[in-house]
């Protein structure tokens, strides 16, 4: 349970650190918090010959509003999203996920883009990402790219984040007084990955719901839209019928595998009395 | 930049005292502290963040000691449980636990005690609900959690001056 040995680098530039990589003959990998990354290098799965740490990278660092998006910098910790008075009024989502991600000591140091860019389909983060209409900001050799969420998670562990490329940050479309959310998991045991998760962002008009976005987790491989389950709702009030048919359509929308724990029967009926939850208690949240 | 191998150069302020050493990148912060600086109150449980006994203190808030390379802590502040005891932070959650019986074995005690002494730093009195989720990463596999409850709900009331029940 001890890592492979490997050299180290600090770079202080998102320059430095493709330099790193290409460095390394691409035999390398990036570290943020290493909640993930350090029990995978423990436990030899991966064994690179370079540890490139992004921690003093400045472009990654930080959050702020740009006009109608807020910036969320790739290293900021998933305890800051519980602190920060930009991310709890504008990417409330965020705030509301976050006391879900695993422990408090993990979220001390585990980052929101680590978290996005591994996609662990079990994860808050990403599925939040897809919910909230986010867009991620990266780096590579030749600059800069923004991928939007509904293309970023594309198979288990993959996302359109090619070998060397670097999330730096991610940008979400900023919440305000119209917007109601909710989010809701069930597990086990708290911190523990949940059988399945989920979030919706939405707007209201009136008792009407506007432009509703419902991402779960812990139904497949990467987080899932519930767009059946979206057409559901938008344009109409919530009452129990419209939930009721919502809670119906989202048997189209996942498509979850037999394990050795549970069965994908249970995570379709867990998923159904969570979408409807999470619907009886879409509230103002910023 | 430099890209290192071999062993690198590290400093970091342990317990209040700067510390340098030559360190392999691959060591972790719980093995450094534990094998360079021989401060073996940080236990090694898991080594995959799952049991929660190797917490320090890192700038001031606890995280698993095994998932940071000691190279990351480099310009950082770390407190250990010796520094903790040293200083008297701990000594009403010592006293406290002792008082309720709040371990058998002891090996999860001192990352049970930096994360309570952490969420008693916050100044107010947890709810049980509240102290259950702040050691919902520590794992105890003899007492149970219920005596460990009872003793951190009991050392914060005292430290927020309600006394003991």
């Amino acid at each position: 349970m001890k890592a492979r040995a490997f050299a180290y680098a600090r770079p202080s530039s998102l320059a430095e650190a493709h330099a790193a990589f290409a460095g390394a003959d691409g035999d390398a990998s990036f570290i943020s918090g290493g909640q993930s990354l350090v029990p995978a290098l423990a436990m030899r799965l991966q064994a690179p010959q370079v540890l490139i740490d992004l921690s003093a990278i400045p472009e990654m660092r930080g959050v702020r509003l740009d006009g109608e998006t807020l910036r969320i910098g790739a290293l900021t910790r998933h305890a800051e999203t519980l602190t920060e008075p930009l991310i709890r009024a504008h990417a409330p989502l965020l705030a509301a996920a976050a006391p879900f991600v695993a422990h408090p000591a993990i979220r001390n140091r585990g980052t929101v883009g680590g978290s996005v860019a591994l996609a662990d389909p079990a994860s808050e983060f990403p599925a939040m990402m897809l919910a909230m209409g986010a867009e991620m900001e990266i780096s590579g050799v030749d600059g800069m790219r923004r991928v939007a969420a509904d293309d970023f998670f594309q198979d288990l562990y993959q996302t359109a984040i090619e070998p060397g490329e670097i999330l730096v940050a991610l940008h979400v479309p900023a919440a305000g007084p119209r917007h109601v959310c909710a989010f809701d998991e069930m597990a086990r045991r708290r911190g523990d990955y949940a059988m399945v998760g989920g979030g919706i962002l939405a707007e209201r008009d009136g008792a009407v719901i506007v432009n509703p976005r419902i991402a779960l987790f812990s139904v497949g491989p990467t987080p899932v839209r519930a767009r059946n389950a979206e057409a559901e709702i938008a344009g109409k009030a919530l009452d129990a019928d419209t939930i009721a048919a919502a809670q119906r359509a989202l048997d189209a929308d996942i498509d979850p595998l037999d394990d050795a724990e549970i069965p994908a029967a249970m995570r379709r009926h867990l998923a159904r009395v969570l979408l409807g939850r999470l619907l009886r208690k879409l509230e103002t949240c910023s | 930049m430099n890209m290192m191998a071999g062993t690198v150069p590290l400093s970091l302020t342990v317990n209040g005292e700067e510390v340098a050493r030559m360190v392999a990148p691959r060591t972790t912060l719980a093995d450094f502290l534990r094998t360079d600086l021989e401060l073996t109150a940080t236990h090694v449980g898991c080594e995959m963040g799952a049991c929660g006994a190797c917490l320090v203190l890192l700038d001031g808030v606890p995280v698993h000691s095994c998932l940071v390379f000691a190279v990351q802590a480099q310009g950082q502040s770390v407190e250990t449980v010796e520094g903790l005891v040293a200083s008297g932070a701990l000594a009403p959650l010592q006293q406290a636990f002792h008082e309720r019986n709040a371990l058998q074995c002891g090996f999860c005690t001192p990352g049970m005690l930096v994360n309570a002494h952490a969420l008693i730093a916050r100044g107010s009195v947890p709810d049980r609900e509240e102290i259950r989720d702040a050691i919902s990463g520590n794992y105890c596999r003899c007492t149970g959690y219920e005596a460990i409850v009872d003793a951190i709900e009991a050392a914060a009331r005292k430290a927020n001056g309600e006394g003991a029940e």
